[in-house]
């Protein structure tokens, strides 16, 4: 089908971007990557009076390292993060999850902003934000705040940010050489979404797992944690026994939704078999860290 | 670029100006806010080989390039491409750019019906110039978001690999003609 008619601007000024906004209140709608949004136009899913388009507002591109975290500007895409270095270096659980993130042709258009900002529960980068403990920065007329990531999404599609707010930036703490990272995600065809996926991140410290982090997508109305098998891992040592224990807490844990193709009981069973992995491939970083000390 | 930098009061959806290069040319048109880049090809321009399927970004038919990255044409305002560049399937047929495909299509049977086609090749264009290096399972992930519903995909993966092998070969890749002589 066809968009219905509006009208559009370009701003190149943030201030600009925010009082479009202010001025035209719900009937607007910000075009990021559009990636989202302008499929639902074309399905009449939505009829915005006018688009306001943020592709020349130069400050919401930084990619970069402020302090003890990594920025990453609303307008960034996929793409560039896909090929960054800073973000390998920084968050390499971004690099591991980007691949995930539908087909290249999207990848070069959808942003980072533009997905936290749509929460969508099936997405990547929500999941991913929530693992890394996260903050989101949110600008508004009368000023800026940060939101964690734990606070920001409240619901399906629906997030803490205030309708006359828009993201400017992410930041994300800068890994470090303890940390360790797992992505990984089950979907019908390459791409597509998800049907469960898990975003973990840890510390291991003197063979101990701290810190753990389990964001599960696909799995309920919005991307969450899974706390109580988290504090099962919490100060233990990876092995058969912790895993048992941690997969019967998951299985009691997570009340997954049914989608158009999986029943909650297959999302439950398919979550459990994610964290079995997750754990493996903990366990043989650590072997590849002691061959690489014994060497 | 034209100035879209303030809404008009009215909110007009009306055409307004654009400048947009396309395969090589730039030049000014009037589109309406609404209309999307492949319409604004197809039906404003008469560049009929960017073809639309499911217009809502699933399909890959309409992919075309935006400041030389593949993109959804259906998931682009051609407003959004004011100021910038974008190349079609046939800018790129013209220029030869893609001839080691289209050779490696045919030879292959890459294609029954077509309507893919022009989609695939731009897909498999920047696979080829951006990982040369890329495995046949690479092939597949990359080319995942373009549905064919003729060919199953094993010939069109093994057109891209063959492009990807003969590059490889010294010598060859400057002369694609060479391959087929």
């Amino acid at each position: 089908m066809k968009a219905p008619a509006f009208s559009y601007a370009r701003p190149r000024r943030l201030t600009d971007v925010l009082s479009l906004l202010e001025k035209h209140g719900d009937e607007a709608r910000l075009l990021a990557g559009g990636q989202t949004l302008l499929a639902t136009l074309n399905m009449r899913l939505s009829e915005p009076a006018l688009l306001i388009d943020m592709q020349s507002v130069q400050e919401l591109k930084d990619l970069s390292v402020a302090g003890n975290c990594l920025r990453i500007g609303a307008m960034v895409t996929h793409s560039e993060i896909e090929a960054s270095p800073l973000v390998a270096r920084h968050a390499p659980l971004l690099r591991m999850a980007v691949p995930h993130i539908a087909h290249r042709a999207i990848r070069n258009l959808g942003t980072f902003g533009g997905s936290i900002a749509y929460g969508d529960p099936a997405a990547e980068w929500p999941a991913c934000l929530l693992a890394l403990d996260g903050m989101v920065v949110a600008r508004g007329l009368n000023g800026e705040r940060r939101i964690a990531a734990r606070d920001f999404f409240t619901g399906l599609y629906t997030t803490e940010l205030a309708a006359n707010e828009i993201i400017v930036a992410c930041e994300i703490p800068l890994a470090t050489t303890t940390h360790r990272f797992v992505f990984d995600e089950l979907a019908r065809r390459h791409g597509d979404y998800a049907v469960v996926g898990l975003a973990a991140s840890t510390q291991r410290n003197d063979g101990l797992l701290d810190q753990v982090r389990l964001a599960w997508l696909g799995v309920g109305n919005m991307p969450l944690r899974s706390t109580a098998t988290e504090q099962v891992l919490q100060g233990q040592r990876l092995s058969d026994a912790l895993l048992a224990q941690a997969l019967e807490t998951l299985r009691s844990e997570l009340q997954p939704e049914a989608d158009l193709t999986h029943s909650a009981a297959a999302k439950r069973h398919l979550a459990g078999v994610m964290l079995k992995r997750a754990l493996n491939a903990l366990g043989s970083m650590d072997a590849q860290a002691s061959s690489a000390i014994t060497l | 670029m034209t100035d879209q930098e303030q809404a008009p009061d009215d909110l007009a959806t009306d055409a307004r100006a654009v400048n947009i290069t396309i395969n090589g040319t730039c030049s000014q048109h009037y589109v309406q806010p609404r209309t999307h880049l492949v319409d604004f090809l197809r039906e404003g321009l008469g560049l009929k080989g960017s073809h639309l399927g499911c217009e809502h970004g699933v399909c890959g038919a309409c992919t075309v390039q935006l400041d030389g990255q593949v993109v959804r044409g259906c998931l682009v305002l051609a407003v959004q491409a004011d100021g910038r560049t974008v190349t079609t399937i046939e800018g790129l047929s013209d220029s030869g750019a893609i001839r080691e495909l289209q050779q490696a299509f045919v030879r292959h049977n890459a294609l029954q019906c077509g309507f893919c086609t022009s989609g695939m090749l731009m897909a498999a264009h920047e696979l080829v110039e951006k990982k040369p290096d890329a495995s046949r399972e690479q092939v597949r992930e990359w080319i995942s978001g373009n549905y064919c519903r003729c060919t199953g995909y094993q010939s069109i993966v093994d057109a891209i690999c063959d492009v990807l092998a003969q590059r490889k070969k010294p010598g060859l890749a400057a002369h694609p003609e060479g391959v087929l002589a």
